[in-house]
């Protein structure tokens, strides 16, 4: 990696290389696509929460003028997962169906009219099973068991990871703070419906085109589930129309069009239905969250205790990652010298949750930043003085062994503090006006794929011609973040070129080299390594031979604006596609591969390979809001943000990811929820999403939306590309915990839940006038069978960041 | 995506052709204006109706005319309401215009299509498989409510912002059939059934809204709502006063929306506003006899119990308004 | 009733103006203009997030108003000018709204952004220099998931500042 001080591409605010496109309405979507002779599927979905698949007759529906084909559970006898460990989703149902919405059958027709009204025309007999409605339920019923494969009972996942001597840390503190928080469910909501279209191509390869952030893995997933080669199989994600997590996962159509396309020689789409989205879901999950925080009477901690509760759904989607992920990255903001964290992941009849936007950490993080404002405020504090004091260190190991590069918090903190007024506001405010102050951290990618292999997590292949043409090909796949954008930039950068000179090929399994896919806030560090690996190769041959050309050394050469010169004499010079010609006469056909594979993590525990990430994202931020006490309504009225973002490859798109991650957590922090109606036991069965359109699931218009100031501070990673760290996920985290805060200096109440609706102020108002405890939230935390953690001394206490025997004393 | 499913679409020019065609083909037939309603409704499969007729051709439903009194054409879009400014002296109708749903909308919808809106519930405006999976309910294809097991009615909420600002103005609405014209005073044109909540018969179109001069009137209407845009109300609060030069009011009609399956006029605010002034105690005083009208059930967005105690707020805010207070700063965050 | 019991609703001819051109499709009734738009007429341009009427992502210009294609029967629209966004630019270069949001961030994952083009382009056609508040009004009914809007105003006034003629 070269770094250099000053740089022509990145940093600047620049219009993205796909922008044309995209206003133009040229970008083409996956519901866009057309093929000659194409035909359309739609899915039959259990009406029942639970039950049984007794019985499913199809005859009347294949009768059906206009049908092609009607697929049951009975043609993929192959079940696939997520994450490999837990396969336990097939593309329609066999013998079981788990929530309001499980796919069951499917119907291909000429028209989307056709093969919707036909479904009413399968027959399907089912033997209702008890409806397990949610994490309480599924603790209190083992049975019915919605998967033999389970922990225990209903309970999908447990796990307990314990760094040095929790107890005897919290015996040690000055004050120990116990509270119970709750974080509702919520989901992705991109605006573009899934869509996928399958045809088998003229080579007779299966070809699937889809609105899919992973087509690295539905690509080795198709291959298993349809019994072909992977060879035989193309996955090409077409740009996603906002994905945020919810195109992680790998979704029943994909599969059902794969096949029917296979099956009829024909080509076969399906878009989702808005509802249908709400089904397929894989989003935040709701949790019940129990911490306590032992601190000194100077504001540090010395230690930590977090248990959560996770309702998972029906599926374990990526639920294993997501129960690690509400304890792992904890231990990543704050100096905690010892920390113990109990997770339990439950199954329920709902659709599957799993990652949305900042992945499981949302939870727990809301949870430790408003506990950090009632110990500020205990320890007379000012809440920003107190994380100041705390804030981790860069270079350093975390508690649990995670390596921190660099760590730009402070600096964050202090943006927000002075440009928010905040020591002016912070208790100061009339009353009904107050400001909050939270922090995060988020990985830049996991450094594992999902399946344990030794190879790259990224590659990119760069392809030069004589025309001066460069053309990039990667398997990353553009949601909206601005990927493309940034693997141009990168090789301009590394070639001295505009972004405009650069052609990127990506997501397309036939064509470009492996990248795992859009999550994880991994693409800009992997891919970006990869990319600027693949382009200093070429940049190596160029280099040689504009040397040879201009009479000097390699090192004496220098690509800037289209320009490859002499650095001692500038005018010495050849244009950027001369340099091509000279290297092509010289070497042959240009083309380099690069690929990125993150330094090995020092996690070695059990469960160490969850959470580990080359480089970790840090943001501060404060909400200011007014609260009318009369109604408990709450309007934000700014949101000053900084993030810790190593180094801004496009500044228009950075500040983008920022503001829109603001406005996805205000939405979270005020209204959204993925909520569900329980019917009368004694009367149904029925366990259905309250609120499955644009309409009634609330996503903030423009007019809910305050503005929002963002700083983007730059403390540059060593791991990457040009100092680069994420900026898609991180600044979510603060938002929700900096808005509860607020609510609190306003108003003097804690709203221990998101979202904080004016219901549930006024019943903490109401409290508060009663003079009971001014809050909101849990009252109590179920009793979860935890089992005995696995015991690791932190770095600090000695070992090798192995598990060891807890009565082994280290030192 | 969703998509319709099979009907006829007649397109008359005249209201006597429309008037004709529904009385021809009885109940199967259905008005069509803005569509914003009905065609999302059909979409989900909640009504079918086997033969659509488009009003958007007949010329004489949009006129708009401002006597004495003002006769809006039912055709008029709510855009187009919201925008008129003839509407300054009815400020309840174009505050209610203005707010409903979004600009796109506006531009569709029109004034008789938001004072029929189909009445309103969480557990039926859904899609025919999320209904069949709870068993349907009382107002589509089932027979039980699910929003109160024990009732034997449908309680649905009217949703209509126009129509407690046109109640609360004293409307009167035009109905065309072939047999001829009635009029109808709008607080009689909706009844207290969920599933049954317009007097109108099938075979009638609502043509025109009538409503009375407001010289010397003062109006508002404040809607309770999630989002600043898109929502429909979860409470509206009317209110209207005619003061004398002192100030005190000689009359005064409050009406709520969303408030119970059909709008209506709170006859106790008018006993406890008529000669007395806008005076804070005043206020609080009706804004809680009008707020114990409001008796929300678990059917439509927010919780039931807070609904239920921010209408007092709610009301007070309007007669506040009323009296000339400058609650822009509060407006914008509803 | 079930679909199934009803008769097909004829295909009928019909004739209306997309971005200035004559266009003639024959469909039946149930069709939308969305759908009429997309399927008939190959134009992709313009999106659907929930055919309800909830998401603003299908809003077009129908006789210069913003209106829900998803809500608008194709038929109804006979002898009627339509606009989407495939009309906004006036050859190779973009419309200044589209300028704007490319460079500015007012375009993320791109999937709203038709939609909000067309509600920008009747607010300015209407309104030649609204400020902020106004702005979020006019495309109040387009939901975004991506940009938090800010970008998207920050597009719509510099694009309603450049076709007044305004120095940038």
């Amino acid at each position: 990696m070269t770094a250099r001080e000053r740089y022509s591409v990145i940093g600047k605010a620049r219009r993205r290389v796909d922008g044309r496109a995209k206003v133009l309405g040229q970008t083409r979507f996956a519901d866009d696509l057309t093929l000659p002779r194409m035909v359309h599927a739609k899915l039959l979905r259990s009406p029942h929460p639970h039950a049984e698949i007794v019985r499913v007759d199809t005859s009347r529906a294949a009768a059906w003028p206009g049908v092609l084909l009607v697929l049951t559970g009975a043609d993929f006898p192959i079940g696939y997962g997520i994450l490999p460990v837990t396969p336990d989703e097939y593309p329609l149902a066999r013998e079981r169906v788990r929530y309001v919405g499980d796919p069951v059958a499917a119907v291909v027709a000429r028209d989307e009219r056709t093969a919707e009204a036909a479904l009413a025309a399968i027959e399907v007999e089912y033997r209702p099973l008890r409806t397990i409605a949610d994490a309480a339920d599924a603790l209190a019923h083992p049975e019915p068991r919605l998967h033999a494969y389970s922990e225990q009972g209903n309970i999908h996942r447990l796990q307990a990871l314990e760094f040095g001597d929790v107890e005897e840390a919290l015996a040690g503190a000055d004050r120990v703070f116990e509270d119970l928080y709750f974080y509702q469910g919520s989901t992705h909501l991109p605006i573009e419906q899934h869509a996928a279209l399958a045809a088998l191509e003229p080579d007779g390869r299966l070809a699937l085109w889809s609105s899919t952030q992973v087509p690295h893995y539905l690509h080795r997933m198709m291959a298993r589930v349809l019994g072909r080669p992977a060879a035989r199989v193309r996955i090409v994600a077409c740009p996603n129309g906002g994905g945020f997590g919810g195109k992680t996962d790998l979704c029943n159509h994909e599969f059902v069009v794969a096949r029917a396309a296979e099956r009829l020689g024909r080509p076969v789409k399906i878009c989702l239905t808005r509802e249908e989205v709400f089904y397929m879901h894989r989003g935040r999950h709701p949790v019940t969250m129990r911490l306590r925080t032992g601190v000194t009477q100077d504001g540090r901690i010395t230690g930590m205790h977090l248990q959560t509760l996770l309702d998972g759904g029906a599926y374990a989607s990526y639920g294993v990652a997501s129960v690690f992920y509400t304890g792992a990255l904890q231990a990543m903001t704050y100096e905690i010298p010892r920390y113990k964290w109990e997770g339990c992941r439950t199954f329920t009849n709902k659709p599957p949750c799993g990652p949305k936007r900042g992945h499981g950490t949302p939870q727990p993080r809301f949870a430790q930043e408003v506990q950090l404002d009632r110990i500020a405020e205990a320890l007379e504090k000012d809440p920003a003085e107190l994380r100041l004091g705390i804030v981790a260190k860069p270079g350093s190991l975390s508690t649990n062994w995670f390596r921190i590069g660099s760590i730009g918090l402070a600096e964050c903190i202090d943006e927000v503090v002075t440009r928010s007024g905040w020591r002016g506001k912070h208790r100061r405010l009339p009353q009904g006006r107050g400001v909050g102050i939270a922090c995060g951290s988020y990985m830049s990618g996991v450094s594992h794929p999902i399946y344990r292999n030794a190879m790259p997590l990224s590659g990119v292949q760069i392809l030069l011609d004589r025309s001066g043409q460069v053309t990039v090909f990667s398997g990353a796949t553009e949601v909206g973040q601005g990927s493309d954008d940034v693997l141009a930039a990168l090789v301009a950068e590394v070639l001295g070129i505009g972004t405009d000179d650069v052609r990127c090929v990506t997501g397309d399994t036939a064509l470009t080299p492996v990248d795992l896919g859009s999550y994880s806030s991994r693409v800009t560090l992997m891919m970006g390594n990869a990319a600027i690996a693949a382009a200093e190769r070429v940049r190596g041959q160029l280099a040689e031979a504009a040397a040879a050309k201009l009479e000097t050394t390699t090192e004496a050469i220098v690509f800037a604006e289209g320009r490859v010169f002499r650095t001692d004499d500038p005018a010495r010079a050849l244009a950027f596609h001369e340099a091509v010609i000279a290297a092509e006469e010289r070497f042959g056909t240009l083309g380099a591969v690069g690929s990125y594979t993150p330094p090995p993590h020092t996690a070695l525990y059990k469960g160490g390979g969850i959470g580990p990430s080359p480089a970790y994202s840090y943001t501060a931020c404060v909400v200011e809001v007014a609260v009318d006490e009369a109604t408990g309504w709450v309007s934000v009225e700014k949101v000053w943000i900084a993030h810790d973002i190593g180094r801004t490859l496009n500044r228009t798109l950075a500040e983008g990811q920022v503001i829109g991650s603001v406005y996805m957590a205000l939405g979270e922090a005020l209204m959204e929820e993925q909520a569900f109606r329980r019917l009368p036991p004694k009367l149904s069965d029925a366990l259905v999403h309250r609120a499955p359109s644009m309409l009634d699931y609330k996503s903030p218009t423009a007019l809910d939306m305050p503005e929002v100031d963002v700083v983007l501070v730059e403390d540059p990673d060593p791991n990457g590309p040009f100092g680069a760290k994420e900026v898609g996920q991180g600044p979510l985290l603060p938002v929700m915990p900096a808005l509860a805060n607020a609510v609190y200096d306003a108003i003097g109440v804690r709203i221990d839940e998101v979202p904080v609706t004016p219901g549930k102020i006024l019943r903490a108002l109401e409290r508060k006038a009663r003079g009971e405890p001014a809050r909101v939230g849990p009252e109590h935390f179920p009793d979860v069978p935890y089992p005995e953690p696995l015991f690791v001394p932190p770095p600090w206490e000695g070992g090798d960041g192995r598990e060891i025997r807890r009565e082994v004393k280290l030192r | 995506m969703m998509r319709l499913p099979d009907f006829e679409l007649r397109r008359p020019r005249t209201l006597a052709e429309a008037a004709t065609i529904l009385a021809g083909e009885g109940p199967a037939a259905r008005p069509l204006a803005g569509g914003t309603d009905l065609l999302p409704n059909m979409k989900r499969r909640q009504q079918t109706p086997r033969v659509l007729v488009a009003l958007g051709e007949i010329p004489g439903l949009r006129t708009f005319t401002n006597g004495a009194a003002l006769a809006i054409g039912a055709g008029t879009t709510l855009a187009a309401l919201a925008a008129d400014t003839r509407m300054a002296q009815y400020g309840a109708l174009a505050q209610a215009a203005a707010r409903v749903a979004s600009p796109q909308l506006r531009n569709q919808a029109t004034l008789g299509g938001n004072l029929c809106l189909d009445t309103r519930c969480s557990y039926y405006d859904q899609s025919e498989p999320w209904r069949r999976a709870i068993g349907c309910c009382l107002k589509k294809d089932g027979d039980t409510c699910w929003v109160a097991t024990a009732s034997r009615r449908c309680v649905a909420v009217s949703s209509s912002d126009c129509a407690p600002a046109l109640v609360a103005l004293g409307a009167r609405v035009r109905l065309v059939s072939r047999e001829g014209t009635r009029e109808v005073a709008l607080e009689d044109f909706y009844r207290d059934d969920g599933m049954d909540h317009l007097v109108k018969r099938p075979d009638e179109i609502l043509s025109a809204v009538d409503v009375p001069d407001a010289q010397g009137w003062r109006s508002t209407y404040w809607k309770l709502r999630r989002r600043g845009a898109i929502d429909f109300p979860v409470l509206g609060v009317a209110a209207a006063v005619k003061r004398d030069t002192a100030g005190t009011i000689e009359a005064a009609r409050v009406a709520l929306g969303a408030a119970g399956s059909r709008p209506f006029l709170v006859p106790q605010a008018s006993e406890a506003l008529i000669g007395r002034t806008l005076d804070d105690a005043t206020i609080a005083a009706t804004a809680r006899r009008v707020a114990a009208r409001a008796k929300p059930v678990d059917n439509t967005d927010f919780e039931t119990r807070w609904r239920k105690d921010v209408a007092t707020q709610l009301v007070s805010y309007a007669l506040r308004e009323l009296r000339g207070e400058d609650l822009g700063a509060i407006r914008r965050r509803f | 009733m079930n679909d199934s019991t009803r008769p097909a609703s004829p295909r009928e001819p019909c004739e209306f103006s997309v971005n200035g051109e004559p266009v003639a499709i024959a469909c039946a009734a149930h069709v939308t203009l969305l759908e009429a738009l997309r399927e008939e007429l190959g134009l992709t341009g313009t999106k659907h997030g929930c055919e309800l009427g909830e998401c603003g992502a299908c809003t077009v210009l129908l006789d210069g108003a913003s209106v829900l294609s998803c809500l608008v029967l194709a038929q109804t629209c006979a002898g009627r000018q339509v606009e989407t966004v495939e009309g906004l630019a006036d050859g190779p270069g973009l419309h200044p709204l589209q300028a704007a949001f490319a460079d500015l961030g007012g375009s993320q994952c791109g999937y709203c952004t038709p939609g909000m083009l067309m509600s920008a382009k009747q607010l300015l056609a209407a309104e030649p220099a609204p400020d902020r508040a106004r702005i979020r009004e006019a495309i109040g009914g387009n939901l975004c998931r991506c940009t938090g809007y800010q970008q998207i105003v920050d597009a719509i006034a510099h694009a309603a500042a450049v076709m007044r003629g305004e120095p940038a």
